[in-house]
C-alpha cells in the first residue's frame, strides 16, 4: 500500500539559518502520527510546510498520490487546531464550523446538518449560537477541532493544540480527540514538545532533534529503545551512567569501582574506553530482586516522598541514578545517607551512542 | 487628599471652561437675531437656504465615497503590512503622516498642476472628475486617521492565525478580508470613517480651490456675508462633528469579544 503522506528531502532556511534538514518520512491513511520535540527543532516548522503556510526550501509533499508542494492553503482540503484556537471572534460557533462549509459552496440545510452532527461529535449540542468569547478555552478548542474536521479534510494538523489549556482538560481533551481521530479514521499529525501527550495517543511518534528525525517508531520503541542520546534524555526519566570498558572481550565495564559484566558491548569497544549507559528509573529495585543479575551499592543522597511513589536519588560514586520505589505503610523510606543495593536486569541497560 | 482633589477641579474647571465659553458665547449669540429677545431665527434661515441643503448633501456625499475609497485602501494595506511586510511599517506610518505635515493648499496646489486640463490625467477638466480628484484629496487629508484606526484595530486581533485558519479552511485572500478581518475591526474602520465624515464636512481649502459646492465654502461665504447665521453655522458644524465622534464611542461597546471564558 502506497503510503497515505510522503514527505521527502525537506528542508527550510529562513536565511542562513536552515531549520529542518532533509527530513524524510512516511505515513499510512488512518495513522495518527506525534512530531515531538523541544522549541525550536523544526516541527512546527514541517507542519506548516505540509499545511502551506511555509514554502520549503528544497523537497516534497505528497497527499494521496498528489504533490502539494507548491499548492496554496486553501486549495490543499487538509484540516488544522491551533495553539491559540484561532475561532473567528465575530462568527457564532455555528458559523466557526460552517465556515468552511460554506466556502465550499455546500447549500444552508446540509451545512446545518454537518454542524449539528459536528457538535454532537464533540459533545456540545446546542452550543451553536454561542460566540467564542462566552465559552472556556477547552470548549473553543473542541469547536476548533470540529471547524477543522467538518469539510471532511483529507488530514488532520495540530498544532499543539492542548498547550494553552489546564492539566486537568488537556488529558480529557486528548483522550476525546484520539476517540474522535480513530471514529473517523482520519490521517492525523500531531505536533507537541510533551512526551507524556506523544506518546499516550500515538500511533507513531516522530523524535526531533535540531531540524533532523531522531528516531520515528511506536511509543513503546521509542521509550524502551531510543536511538540516540537525545531520544534517551528527551522521552521519559533517564538514568545516564558514565562507565569505562574493563575488558571488553569479557564485556565487563566499571561504575564507580563496581565491576559489571554486560549481555553485550557495541562493536569497536575498547578497554580502558569510557562508555555511557542508560537505564529507566522503574527498571532498578530497592535490594536484592528475583530475575536481577546486577547489584550495586551507593548512598541515598536525596529523597521525594510523592504519596504513592518514593523518589530516591542514589550516589554510586560520581554517578547519580533515580528510581522510584512504591510507598509501603508498614515501613519507614530510606533516609538520606544510608546505605543502599540496588538491582537490575542487565539487559535493562542500554549502551548509548553519541 | 481634599487639597489634590481641589486643585484636580481647579484644572478641570478652567479646562472646561476655555472650551465651553467660546461655545455658550456662540450658542447665545446665534439666538439674538431678533431683537429683544432669543429666538431660533437664525437657525430657520440656515435651515431653509436651498445652499445649505445642497452644500451640505455635496459634502455628505463626497464624504462617504472618501470613506468607501480610504476603507478599500487602508484596510488591504495594513492587513498585508501586518501579515507579510512587517518591516514597511515604519515606512508606512510616515508616509500616512505625510497630510499632517503638508498644508493642505500645497496638496491643492500639486493636484492643480498635476491633474489641469491640459495635463495627461484632466481631472479639473470636469465636474465630475474635479469631484473624483476632491474625494481622492479627502482620502489623502483623512489618511492619518483611517490608517491609526484600522491599524489598532487589527491589533486587537491575531491577524496571522486568523488569516491561517481561514486558509485552510478554504479561503482566498479576498473573502478573507471581508469575511474574518473586516467584521471584527469593524468599529475601528467606522471609528476612522467618522473621524474622515467629520474633517470632510467642515473641508474648506481644497474645496474651495477646487472650486466644488461644498460646506466649507459655503460657512466661509455666510460668514463674510451675514451676521447671525455663522454662528448658528458653527454650532451646527459642531453638532455634527460631536455627534460623529459620539458614535465612536458607542460603536466601541459592540467591538467583537475576543477573549475565553475563564471558568
Amino acid at each position: 500500500m502506497a503510503p497515505f503522506l510522503r514527505v521527502e528531502n525537506l528542508v527550510k532556511s529562513f536565511g542562513t539559518t536552515t531549520v529542518v534538514k532533509g527530513v524524510n518520512f512516511a505515513f499510512n491513511k488512518g495513522e495518527f502520527v506525534s512530531l515531538l520535540g523541544p522549541s525550536g527543532c523544526g516541527k512546527t516548522t514541517i507542519l506548516r510546510m505540509i499545511a502551506g503556510f511555509e514554502n520549503p526550501t528544497s523537497g516534497s509533499i505528497t497527499v494521496d498520490g498528489q504533490d502539494i508542494t507548491n499548492l496554496k492553503p486553501n486549495q490543499r482540503q487538509l484540516g488544522m487546531v491551533f495553539q491559540a484556537y484561532a475561532l473567528f471572534p465575530n462568527l457564532n460557533v455555528g458559523d466557526n464550523i460552517a465556515f468552511g462549509l460554506k466556502i465550499a459552496g455546500m447549500p444552508a440545510d446540509q451545512r446545518r446538518a454537518r454542524v449539528e452532527e459536528m457538535l454532537k461529535l464533540i459533545g456540545l449540542p446546542g452550543f451553536e449560537k454561542r460566540y467564542p468569547y462566552e465559552m472556556s478555552g477547552g470548549q473553543q478548542q473542541r469547536v476548533a477541532l470540529a471547524r477543522a474536521i467538518a469539510p471532511r479534510p483529507r488530514m488532520l494538523l495540530l498544532d499543539e493544540p492542548l498547550s494553552a489549556l489546564d492539566a486537568k482538560i488537556r488529558v480529557s481533551l486528548r483522550e476525546e480527540i484520539r476517540a474522535i481521530q480513530l471514529d473517523l479514521g482520519i490521517t492525523t499529525i500531531f505536533v507537541t514538545h510533551d512526551q507524556e501527550e506523544a506518546l499516550s495517543i500515538s500511533d507513531r511518534v516522530v523524535v526531533m532533534n535540531a531540524g533532523n528525525i531522531d528516531q520515528l517508531g511506536a511509543p513503546h520503541e521509542i521509550y524502551n529503545k531510543p536511538a540516540t542520546r537525545f531520544v534517551a534524555t528527551f522521552v521519559g526519566h533517564l538514568n545516564t551512567i558514565e562507565a569505562t570498558v574493563v575488558s571488553a572481550s569479557k564485556h565487563q565495564v566499571n561504575i564507580d569501582g563496581q565491576i559489571v559484566t554486560l549481555p553485550s558491548l557495541p562493536d569497536g569497544a575498547v578497554t580502558n574506553a569510557p562508555i555511557s549507559l542508560t537505564l529507566r528509573p522503574e527498571v532498578l529495585s530497592v535490594g536484592e530482586r528475583a530475575g536481577s543479575d546486577i547489584t550495586l551499592t551507593g548512598t541515598v543522597s536525596d529523597v521525594t516522598f510523592l504519596g504513592s511513589v518514593i523518589r530516591l536519588r542514589v550516589a554510586l560514586g560520581k554517578n547519580i541514578i533515580s528510581l522510584d520505589t512504591f510507598n509501603d505503610q508498614r515501613t519507614a523510606p530510606p533516609a538520606r545517607g544510608d546505605a543502599i543495593t540496588v538491582s537490575l536486569a542487565s539487559k535493562d541497560l542500554l549502551i548509548l551512542e553519541n | 487628599m481634599k487639597q489634590s482633589r481641589f486643585w484636580a477641579w481647579l484644572v478641570f474647571g478652567v479646562g472646561a471652561a476655555y472650551f465651553l465659553v467660546p461655545l455658550i458665547a456662540t450658542f447665545e449669540f446665534s439666538l439674538r437675531m431678533r431683537r429683544g429677545y432669543y429666538s431660533f431665527d437664525s437657525y430657520a434661515s440656515v435651515f431653509s437656504d436651498p445652499k445649505f441643503q445642497q452644500t451640505f448633501t455635496y459634502s455628505a456625499v463626497i464624504g462617504l465615497l472618501s470613506i468607501i475609497v480610504g476603507i478599500l485602501i487602508v484596510v488591504p494595506a495594513v492587513y498585508f503590512v501586518r501579515l507579510r511586510m512587517a518591516w514597511l511599517r515604519p515606512y508606512v506610518e510616515f508616509l500616512t503622516l505625510l497630510p499632517l505635515i503638508i498644508p493642505a493648499i500645497i496638496l491643492v496646489y500639486g493636484y492643480i498642476r498635476l491633474y489641469n486640463s491640459s495635463s495627461i490625467i484632466p481631472f479639473t477638466g470636469s465636474a465630475v472628475g474635479t469631484d473624483i480628484l476632491l474625494t481622492f484629496a479627502y482620502v489623502t487629508l483623512a489618511l492619518p486617521y483611517m490608517y491609526r484606526a484600522v491599524d489598532t484595530g487589527m491589533r486587537t486581533i491575531d491577524v496571522q492565525t486568523l488569516t491561517e485558519a481561514a486558509q485552510i479552511a478554504g479561503a482566498n485572500t479576498p473573502q478573507i478580508i471581508a469575511r474574518i478581518i473586516l467584521p471584527n475591526i469593524l468599529v475601528a474602520v467606522l471609528s476612522g470613517a467618522f473621524l474622515t465624515f467629520a474633517i470632510v464636512i467642515g473641508e474648506f481649502t481644497i474645496a474651495s480651490l477646487l472650486n466644488r459646492p461644498a460646506f466649507g465654502p459655503y460657512l466661509q461665504n455666510i460668514g463674510a456675508n451675514r451676521a447671525y447665521e455663522p454662528a448658528a453655522l458653527a454650532i451646527i458644524s459642531f453638532i455634527i462633528t460631536w455627534g460623529a465622534m459620539s458614535m465612536i464611542n458607542l460603536l466601541s461597546r459592540f467591538a467583537p469579544r475576543t477573549s475565553a471564558r475563564t471558568d
